[in-house]
């Protein structure tokens, strides 16, 4: 279960963890450094990032012309499109096509809808085991743990605990880890490689989701590095894919954009190692039967918020993640949503809205820096949709909730404000993250000139507030951490 | 209502802001980004596949028709390997000088003849019949691809007649995939998506199989193929 606490009080335990935060620490500094280098490359990198944003924009304020068209692709090409209005509805979609097939096994690539929604637990209710392949998400199901990461999920265990993660949960789930199982990388991937074989090679359902639809073509797009996807995507009869309703993007031409903007800003390559296209069915090639459901679950209130909007257009490559120095500190758990880190924090509250102590926190889960925006492929500008949030749950408002017009009162008995006032003792029990947060808010001096955005602003009111510097991130981070990562700059 | 006209309608009611009268097109999107990075001769094209391509750990060979298959035996004794997954339309004399015969791939343990070194690893040609397990038994792959893409150094597979079905470049532990120079290869990804067909289910390959899930230590192949040999063959 994810934690329900309050981001701060959940970030608090995971600060007291030394061992995660050192693991934390190096995996994201190391892809830090090596996205930058990759994007470099590419000299017209703002203009594909401009277009990929517009790209984005074209397809959401658009979104009912553009769903339809998909569906019609899918069903043309041999497809089957099903609708699922929230998480419910999607599980028990799935369910009954995996009851159809009279299978009790499903493999699974790994995909962030279909944790969102829960499925492998809503599946295990109905006495199907799903079976994860990606080799991060073997390591989290085995471990009974949960993803802390959006493309690393496993970040936060080390050789040792993998090893004996292994060593004691392969065997109840198939084939056990090879005896005197040491921990070297290459005998780990192994050992996980000879166990996920018995199930790919013998399942005959496989559950997806999927990086993009093209509405043009119906085509459906799966990035990875593994091949379990690939496994996943073609060895079984049956293959059901849930899908985001805003994955959808205009053109098959449109791919040439996002395959250049996600492999570099995700893992820093010029090309992730396998990408799969299918269109619908193919006769002799791959699953005969093909199931898309198309989730909305929030997303359509997301839709509505004219600023929270930009959220949609995510393409959950991480970037945001490994240079947020608050989720650095605080690890992937404490947003308690598939969803981590800086997009979390504004993803999270919109899909599911502002009713819970977390998600009412998860905007203060920021230090504002802009960092994630520097960094963001489709250019969504995290720090504006943070503070927006805050203002909407200090000081209530319209908001769309389940596709129904709400205006939800300010946050009860200073809740957002007691949220804040955690957040703000947190950070001030963390000295890196607070100095991250003031020096870094030059960069969003206009955002809070003088006082603390939302509930802050009470609290700032009423205290001074260290001043900002005029210092920019850039300057600050080389300053402050250059010296000491330089063997991990570009 | 069903689902789907209900999620179609918060959309509508989610886009108020949207001005009726817009259309798709009118939201502009600003296509000025490169389609290609930098000039290239065929020549240099060839050279930048081979050297991305290496950077990912696949091992580069270069030869010409003639030399073809000399090379791909070879690759193959080298090996070890016993028994060679071909698609049903694979080019017959790329193998001309591996082995004779085909057979089943079941049968492909005990008995394949000796190839350790010896250059007469068996056929195995692809068919719808034959389950994940047989193909699980093969030791090689070899196919031909649609197109190479030098910028970024991927291969991209269509189900070609030489390609074959997806699985047949995935389940086994060594691909040997040939590309035709310079005919094959486009420098960029804009110029590969132009030349392929979305109709076809593709499969785009950037170096061997990999993972960086374990303390970021890249590992190869945990599910594909752990060795890419590409051979660059020049008309
Ligand atoms: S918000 Fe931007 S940087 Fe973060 S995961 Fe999504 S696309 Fe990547």
């Amino acid at each position: 279960m994810p934690p329900r606490a309050a981001f701060p009080r959940a970030a608090a335990a995971a600060v007291g963890d030394a061992r995660l935060r050192a693991n934390l620490r190096h995996a994201t500094h190391t892809i830090r450094a090596k996205r930058a280098a990759a994007v470099a490359e590419l000299p017209d990198w703002e203009l594909l990032r401009a277009a990929g944003a517009a790209i984005k924009d074209r397809t959401l304020r658009h979104l009912d012309h553009y769903l339809p068209r998909l569906e019609e692709a899918v069903t043309a090409a041999g497809g089957r499109v099903h609708w699922a209005a929230d998480a419910a509805e999607a599980n028990r979609i799935v369910v009954d096509l995996v009851r159809a097939t009279g299978e009790t096994e499903v493999v699974k690539v790994k995909s962030m809808a279909t944790q969102e929604i829960g499925l492998n637990a809503a599946l295990a209710r109905e006495g199907i085991t799903a079976y994860e392949t990606d080799l991060a998400e073997l390591i989290v199901q085995l471990g009974d743990d949960l993803p802390s990461h959006i493309l690393v999920p496993a970040i936060h265990r080390n050789r040792g605990e993998i090893r004996d993660i292994f060593a004691r949960r392969m065997g109840d789930w198939g084939r056990p880890a090879p005896e005197g199982l040491g921990d070297t990388p290459a005998e780990l991937a192994e050992a996980a490689r000879l166990h996920l074989r018995e199930k790919f090679l013998t399942a005959k359902v496989g559950v997806s989701g999927a990086n993009f639809m093209v509405a043009e073509t119906g085509t459906m797009v799966v990035v990875e590095s593994e091949g379990n996807g690939r496994m996943c995507l073609t060895l079984p009869e049956t293959l059901i894919s849930v899908v985001g309703v805003e994955k959808v993007v205009p053109t098959w031409r449109d791919l040439e954009v996002f395959l250049q903007l996600l492999p570099r800003s995700s893992t820093a390559e010029r090309m992730n190692p396998y990408t799969s296209t299918w269109t619908g069915t193919t006769d002799g090639d791959g699953p005969h039967v093909f199931h898309l459901v198309l989730l909305d679950n929030g997303r359509t209130d997301a839709l509505a918020d004219t600023v929270g909007r930009q959220a949609l257009r995510c393409i959950r490559c991480s970037a945001c993640l490994n240079v947020c120095p608050v989720y650095e500190r605080a690890g992937g758990h404490a947003y308690g949503s598939a969803y981590p880190g800086p997009i979390g924090a504004i993803l999270t509250p919109q899909l599911r809205g502002t009713g819970t102590p977390l998600d009412a926190s998860l905007p203060y889960a920021s230090s504002l820096c802009g960092a994630c925006y520097e960094v963001c492929p489709v250019a969504i500008d995290i720090p504006e949709v943070l503070v927006h949030l805050r203002e909407r749950v200090v000081q209530g408002g319209q908001v769309t909730l389940r596709g129904t017009r709400t205006v939800i009162k300010p946050a009860r008995g200073h809740a957002a404000e007691r949220a804040a006032l955690r957040a703000a003792a947190w950070a001030f029990d963390h000295p890196g993250v607070l100095r991250a947060g003031q020096r870094l808010a030059a960069r969003t001096l206009r955002l809070h000139p003088r006082r603390l955005p939302g509930p802050g602003r009470a609290w700032s009111d009423s205290r001074a507030l260290p001043e900002v510097p005029a210092e920019s991130f850039r300057d600050w981070w080389l300053r402050t951490r250059g010296e000491r990562d330089s063997h991990e700059q570009p | 209502m069903s689902s789907r006209d209900l999620i179609l309608a918060r959309i509508r009611r989610a886009l108020t802001d949207v001005p009726r009268s817009e259309t798709p097109a009118d939201v502009p999107v600003d296509r000025g980004y490169a389609r290609t990075h930098g000039e290239r001769t065929a020549a240099e094209r060839v050279a930048l596949l081979a050297e991305n391509l290496a950077d990912y750990r696949a091992r580069v060979h270069r030869t010409d028709a003639a030399g073809l298959p000399g090379l791909l035996a070879r690759l193959l004794a080298d090996r070890g390997a016993r028994t060679v997954l071909v698609p049903a339309g694979l080019p017959t004399d790329w193998l001309a000088k591996t082995g004779s015969g085909t057979g089943s791939a079941s049968g492909a343990g005990a008995g394949a003849e000796p190839g350790s070194g010896s250059g007469t690893a068996r056929r195995v040609v692809d068919a719808a019949e034959r389950t994940p397990r047989e193909l699980a038994a093969v030791d090689s792959v070899v196919t031909g691809c649609a197109v190479a893409i030098a910028e970024t150094g991927t291969l991209v597979l269509d189900g070609g007649p030489d390609q074959g079905r997806r699985r047949v470049s995935l389940v086994p532990d060594h691909h040997v995939c040939v590309v035709r120079v310079p005919e094959q290869v486009v420098d960029s990804v804009p110029q590969a998506l132009d030349r392929l067909d979305p109709a076809r289910p593709l499969t785009w390959i950037s170096g061997p199989s990999a993972t960086s899930d374990i303390e970021l230590n890249r590992v190869e192949g945990v599910h594909g193929p752990r060795t890419l040999d590409v051979i660059l063959v020049a008309d």
